[in-house]
């Protein structure tokens, strides 16, 4: 019987590198090798992949100096992120600090130092592990993603980005370029993460983003869970038990518990058992949802 | 006495390694240097075959490709050089490559030697193996049950050996007991992951023969030694150097076969080849630390007084007996299991067990932490029985500070110690007395708060050569140290010892100017290269200092006795009457006339009539090979304070505190800073780490991914103290330290846990403790919130 | 416009000194600089990105060199730890905390740790003991137990740093 040998992972297989200086030169690239290239953004997730050998694309296209990829603003409500923000310039960001603390808060809690100093929104997210922390926050934030390629542009809701583990809805010949989100006013967001130590994966993250009407009653509200599915994934029925109620402690309490159904964790021999995993689902979103609140609290 | 031996001395050594001016081994290279990659198995347990390297041979650049039946006839199996007596050893061949058999994932199949390691690295990929599997075992008690996979035909239900230690009347403590402590304690497999990996770099001179070999190591003339043995080469022709090593920890100890092998390719391929490990290569290739699973009794009385210990113990060895592997569960384990307790009766039988994971031997602590925590958690647990407090009956049954020298009934004699004063300013600093009512009003509260004590006293400063021999060590436990003085009266000492991380060439220097008075600037400190230094037996087990410190100040005292009679001479003084006090040497009483170390050098080498005494040979070097009359034992007590989440299970260290006894300190900041280090592996072992294999064999936690080694954030800060009871065997009044904050810590942080959680009902739980193992037991009990 | 190929040739300045040279686009960073560049100080302590020994600084962000193609830095400035010293010797306040602090022992992580530091503390001069180490979050020590590391990193935050001449 033959197995692959046991490898050593220092090196990637030899493949072909470039560097284009525009989306339209980087498009010329994807559309002719397609299948057997891979988009080169922070490369925080795709070289240690290329170093293990499990991901050897034969063309690697470095996106790293297109320019204006790289940004973070507001424009009528809508905050907008570039997808070659790295994780550190989100972290440190006086806008979202102020406006969407949650991904700041995130941002923070990914990986280390130097992984966020290179690290990129938009590579997170393509490479679509649903115990990354990204997932679940942009789909607390009902984000849209901007998908561009020659063909033009498309827009993909967070909800149907992901489709499986490690699995975005990306074409081959697409480079996400961006995502937007609203945020209303009296708004408040927060992420919480269960981790065994610092730089491990989450083995619960759980992203909540709620806003206030103008009588304190939820107006709107986004859960997004990680590491509890082969996704990242919205906890929608969590969300309705909570659409236009009065965020008692009772109510959070409630919508913890259903969040904590609505996801499919698995046993995991280092972090702990699915039975564990839903447990802290639902401590966790209390912990979100309570700390949101609070938040817009402050504000108000 | 100088000022220098005591004080916190900035090291000598920090220049290079902070400004990235070491030399580890994967810096070391020589012109058209190959590379060399193992193949490794992917199956724990299987036929090999066949093996085709053909595609590999015809890629770029590779040079060579060699399987297990090309180096049958050149390289012996790998010994194993601590061949435990009176345990029934069987006796396992390990090929550095597998012939026709793998037995754990990682054992090399081939290598493949290529021009730039990516070229050896695409080659290797093309190495095709046929593998025939074989049923796996990783379990020890599961390997030595009928009908289990068999390792080797003659190592009959894969138990390669059945050791036993007593003394006292064990079955008359039981007999007698009023209460009794019952049992199973898993210690987990770990990983030693110092950061540096292992690797070697060969060199063959086409001239002269000489083989160089660049490699990590903690003993590098042991390694010449064993390397000699395997691959023919005689150790007149062999050098290694291994002077700046990133990390050992019992790790770089063993000698695995690696390295031979890169010293036959480098010999038969007639060029320099090079090999390091990458992490995950590591983890399978470089040996495995603890793996115990034990039956612990304690026989006590119903007043605390502990009767007697019994254990039982199931040993991983792993898949072969690696080089130090067999002493480690035995020797280096059941004799130290009584503690610090004055326990009239131990019985200890250990079975050491063979299984298809990667071979298991020394790690930080080697044996003392499987056995303080043995000892330390029974104690707690005798407490909790009994209802007496922990540190009340730890108290109750220490040795007395007046009993020492202190025999126990395993056969070792304690050579000093004051447990009880250890323990008092443990409890003064965290103010014990006021802790249980702070945990009361913390449990009404809804909150779990612990503490946890571990009272330690291990055996290092290994060893005395009689005693370790009689135990089928296969070399004697001495240390060797040259004491050059040049005609310039600078010092250079030659140290068989191999620090790589300790310190010594700072505390070694500081013990130089101590015995001789000299600049601390003056004295070099030369390590790790075979071709410079008398054979030496390496730095683990906590022996630098006791063993090589006490060896320089013999050498060095013998250097100061001709050098005072040398400089008798120069003053035309009696030997007798002359003393040397701060450098200079002088008529005791009256400063002037003086010489000062440079005059009496060049004397020495001058050889004159008029410069040395008539008879006496010229030059003042002096080697001395030193053998300690007994292991040393540092001692102490650790207390750790933990509050544990209701909600998530996660545990948090609220205060960590340690006393701990080293003897005479010669540079405290280097001590704290072992302290430091060797607490964080205990704490990591009690709260992370785990080394898992699945039943197939695969490494689970195989890259730094998966093994959780802490960073800075979950590392707590330590609160350090001491107290100082020197050893009075030991020249200079020293202990080791290097292991003890790992063995104290470890129990410390379990016993803490276990106390948070006592009141629910709770005993014991095993290591390690994570959040979602703590909040099983907590829903459970329904306590989880 | 580039074109797509195997090899290509980078311009780096490193430590203040300009090089050109062809690689490998596979070749990781951290191989660039210790091999062809000889720029040994520079470790390489794990394949998963988890260990930070081989932490540079790259265009002013600390990044770990290994999770790098060298040709990705094709025009960047680099600072390794042997650039940190100044010409004439005089050791960056780091690098003198750490050896004042007993801030290393085997001294195999100590590189990767003093670049961070230096990163951490152009961003952030005064940090909280806390802040430091989660700083420090991206290199693994096994010797130190970590608290004399911080303790330097604290001390050299005391002292007014400078931009080293290389940069």
């Amino acid at each position: 019987m033959n197995r692959p040998s046991l490898k050593i992972f220092l090196i990637p297989r030899s493949f072909e590198y470039a560097s284009p200086t525009s989306l339209e030169e980087a498009f010329s690239y994807l559309d002719e090798y397609g299948q057997d290239s891979k988009i080169l953004a922070g490369g925080q997730s795709l070289i240690p992949l290329m170093k293990l050998r499990l991901a050897s694309p034969k063309y690697v296209i470095d996106i790293n100096r297109i320019p204006d990829l790289d940004y973070i603003r507001e424009n009528n409500g809508w905050i907008e992120v570039g997808a070659l923000t790295r994780h550190h310039a989100i972290e440190t960001s006086q806008l979202l600090k102020r406006r969407v603390p949650i991904m700041p808060e995130a941002a923070a809690m990914i990986g280390d130092p130097q992984i966020r100093n290179n690290g990129t929104i938009g590579g997170a997210l393509v490479h679509a592990d649903p115990s990354a922390d990204w997932g679940a926050v942009i789909m607390a934030l009902r984000a849209e993603l901007r998908m561009v390629s020659s063909a033009g542009e498309r827009m993909v809701e967070s909800d149907k980005f992901f489709v499986d583990t490690l699995a975005a809805a990306t074409k081959r010949n697409e480079i996400l370029t961006g995502i937007k989100f609203q945020v209303m006013e009296k708004s408040g967001s927060s992420y919480v993460k269960l981790e065994r130590k610092t730089q491990d994966f989450a083995t619960v993250g759980v992203a909540a983003q709620i806003a206030l009407n103008d009588f304190g009653a939820c107006e709107s509200v986004g859960i997004g869970l990680a590491s509890v599915a082969s996704t990242s994934i919205r906890a929608s029925k969590a969300e309705e038990v909570l659409a236009g109620k009065e965020l008692t402690k009772a109510a959070i309490e409630e919508a913890a518990i259903v969040a904590s159904n609505e996801c499919s964790p698995s046993d995991d021999v280092l972090r702990g058992s699915a039975r564990y995993k839903r447990a802290m689902v639902k401590v966790l979103t209390e912990r979100a949802l309570t700390h949101a609140v609070s938040r817009v609290k402050k504000e108000m | 006495m100088s000022q220098v031996f005591g004080s916190r001395v900035r090291r000598r050594e920090d220049p290079r390694f902070i400004t990235g001016h070491g030399h580890f081994t994967e810096d070391f290279t020589v012109p058209k240097m190959a590379s060399a990659v193992f193949v490794r198995s992917p199956y724990a347990h299987a036929k090999i075959k066949s093996i085709h390297t053909e595609k590999a041979r015809a890629q770029p650049g590779v040079i060579a490709v060699f399987i297990g039946k090309d180096t049958e006839s050149k390289l012996a199996a790998v010994p194993t050089a601590w061949p435990v007596t009176n345990g029934n050893l069987k006796t396992t061949k390990y090929f550095p490559i597998a012939i026709d058999k793998v037995r754990y994932v990682g054992d090399p199949v081939a290598v493949v030697v290529a021009q730039s390691q990516s070229e050896a690295l695409d080659a290797a990929e093309l190495v095709e193996v046929d593998y025939e599997p074989l049923p796996v075992v990783v379990d020890s008690e599961k390997a030595v049950a009928a009908g289990a996979p068999l390792l080797y035909e003659d190592v009959p239900n894969n138990i390669a050996l059945d050791w036993k230690v007593s003394g006292g009347d064990i079955e008359k403590a039981f007999r007698e007991a009023e209460v009794v402590v019952n049992q199973r304690i898993v210690n987990q497999r770990l990983l030693p992951t110092a950061i540096e990996t292992r690797g070697a770099s060969a060199d063959y001179d086409l001239g002269s023969g000489q083989l160089t070999i660049w490699m990590t190591s903690q003993n590098p003339h042991v390694h010449r030694f064993l390397i000699s043995a395997i691959t023919g080469v005689p150790e007149t022709k062999l050098r290694i150097v291994s002077t700046d090593v990133g990390g050992g920890f019992g790790s770089k100890l063993p000698c695995f076969g690696g390295e031979a092998v890169v010293a036959w390719l480098a010999k038969t391929l007639r060029m320099p080849v090079k090999w390091i490990e990458d992490r995950r290569e590591n983890y399978v290739a470089t040996n495995h630390g603890r793996d115990h699973v034990e039956y612990v009794e304690l026989a006590a009385k119903r007043d605390g007084t502990i009767l007697g210990l019994r254990v039982k113990t199931y040993a991983n060895l792993g898949a072969w007996l690696s080089t130090a592997g067999p002493g480690v569960p035995t020797i280096l384990f059941a004799l130290i299991l009584s503690g610090p307790y004055k326990i009239p009766a131990v019985a200890c039988e250990v079975i050491g067990v063979l299984t298809n994971t990667t071979a298991v031997d020394t790690y930080r602590g080697a044996g003392r932490p499987e056995a303080t925590l043995i000892i330390e958690r029974a104690v707690d647990m005798l407490a909790q029985k009994i209802g007496m407090d922990p540190a009340e009956v730890r108290m109750k049954n220490f040795i007395p500070e007046s009993e020492f020298p202190a025999n126990v009934p395993t056969g070792l004699s304690y050579d000093s110690g004051n447990y009880a004063g250890a323990m008092r300013k443990a409890l003064g600093m965290v103010n014990y007395e006021n802790f249980r009512a702070e945990q009361a009003k913390a449990r009404a509260e809804g909150k779990l708060l612990g503490l946890g004590i571990s009272s330690y006293v291990e055996i290092c400063g290994l060893g005395p050569s009689s005693v370790v021999r009689s135990t089928g060590f296969g070399l004697g436990l001495w240390e060797s140290t040259t004491v050059r003085v040049h005609p310039s009266g600078k010092v250079t000492v030659f140290t068989g010892a191999n620090p790589h991380g300790q310190g010594e060439e700072t505390t070694f220097a500081q013990i130089v100017v101590e015995e001789l008075g000299v600049k601390l600037d003056d004295v070099e400190i030369i390590h790790g290269d075979t071709d410079r230094i008398a054979f030496g037996m390496g730095t683990y087990g906590s022996r630098a200092t006791p063993v090589a410190g006490a060896s320089l100040a013999v050498s060095s005292r013998k250097i100061l006795e001709k050098a005072k009679k040398i400089a008798a001479h120069l003053i035309e003084a009696r030997p007798e009457d002359v003393v040397m006090e701060n450098g200079r040497f002088h008529v005791r009483g009256s400063k002037e006339p003086s010489k000062g170390w440079g005059d009496v050098a060049y004397a020495a080498y001058g050889a004159g009539s008029n410069e040395i005494p008539k008879g006496m040979e010229p030059g003042l070097e002096d080697i001395t090979f030193y053998d300690p009359v007994n292991f040393v034992f540092p001692f102490g007590t650790h207390i750790c304070i933990v509050e544990v989440s209701r909600q998530t299970g996660e545990v948090k260290i609220k205060r960590y505190v340690a006393v701990d006894d080293c003897g005479r300190q010669i540079n405290p900041m280097l001590v704290e800073g072992q302290i430091h280090g060797g607490i964080t592996q205990g704490i990591s072992q009690a709260l992370w780490e785990e080394c898992v294999y699945d039943q197939d064999g695969n490494l689970i936690t195989g890259s730094l991914v998966d093994y959780a080694v802490p960073t800075a954030v979950e590392v707590p800060h330590y609160e350090l103290s001491h107290t100082v009871t020197p050893s009075p065997h030991n020249p200079i009044g020293v202990k080791g330290i290097g292991e003890a904050g790992t063995i104290a810590a470890t129990p410390a942080v379990v016993n803490a846990v276990v106390d948070a959680l006592s009141h629910l009902g709770v005993t014991h739980i095993d290591m390690p403790l994570r959040s979602d193992k703590i909040w099983e037991i907590l829903e459970e009990k329904g306590a989880a919130q | 416009m580039d074109r797509i190929s195997k090899q290509k040739r980078i311009r780096v300045n490193v430590n203040g000194k300009q090089y050109a040279e062809d690689v490998e686009a596979r070749m990781p960073l951290v191989y660039f600089l210790r091999e062809r560049l000889g720029l040994t100080g520079t470790h390489v302590g794990c394949d998963t990105t988890n260990c930070g020994a081989c932490t540079v600084i790259v265009d002013d962000r600390s990044v770990k060199s290994c999770t790098m193609f060298a040709v990705q830095a094709d025009g960047a400035r680099i600072l390794t730890i042997e650039g940190l010293a100044e010409n004439d010797g005089k050791l960056h306040p780091i690098q003198e905390e750490f050896w004042n602090n007993h801030g290393l022992q085997c001294g195999f992580c100590t590189p990767g740790f003093i670049m961070q530091a230096y990163w951490l503390l152009k961003e952030n001069p005064n940090p909280s003991e806390d802040e430091v180490r989660r700083g420090i979050s991206g290199n693994l020590c096994r010797c130190t137990g970590y608290q004399n590391i911080v303790k330097a990193i604290m001390e050299a935050s005391k002292t007014r740093i400078e931009v080293p001449a290389t940069m």
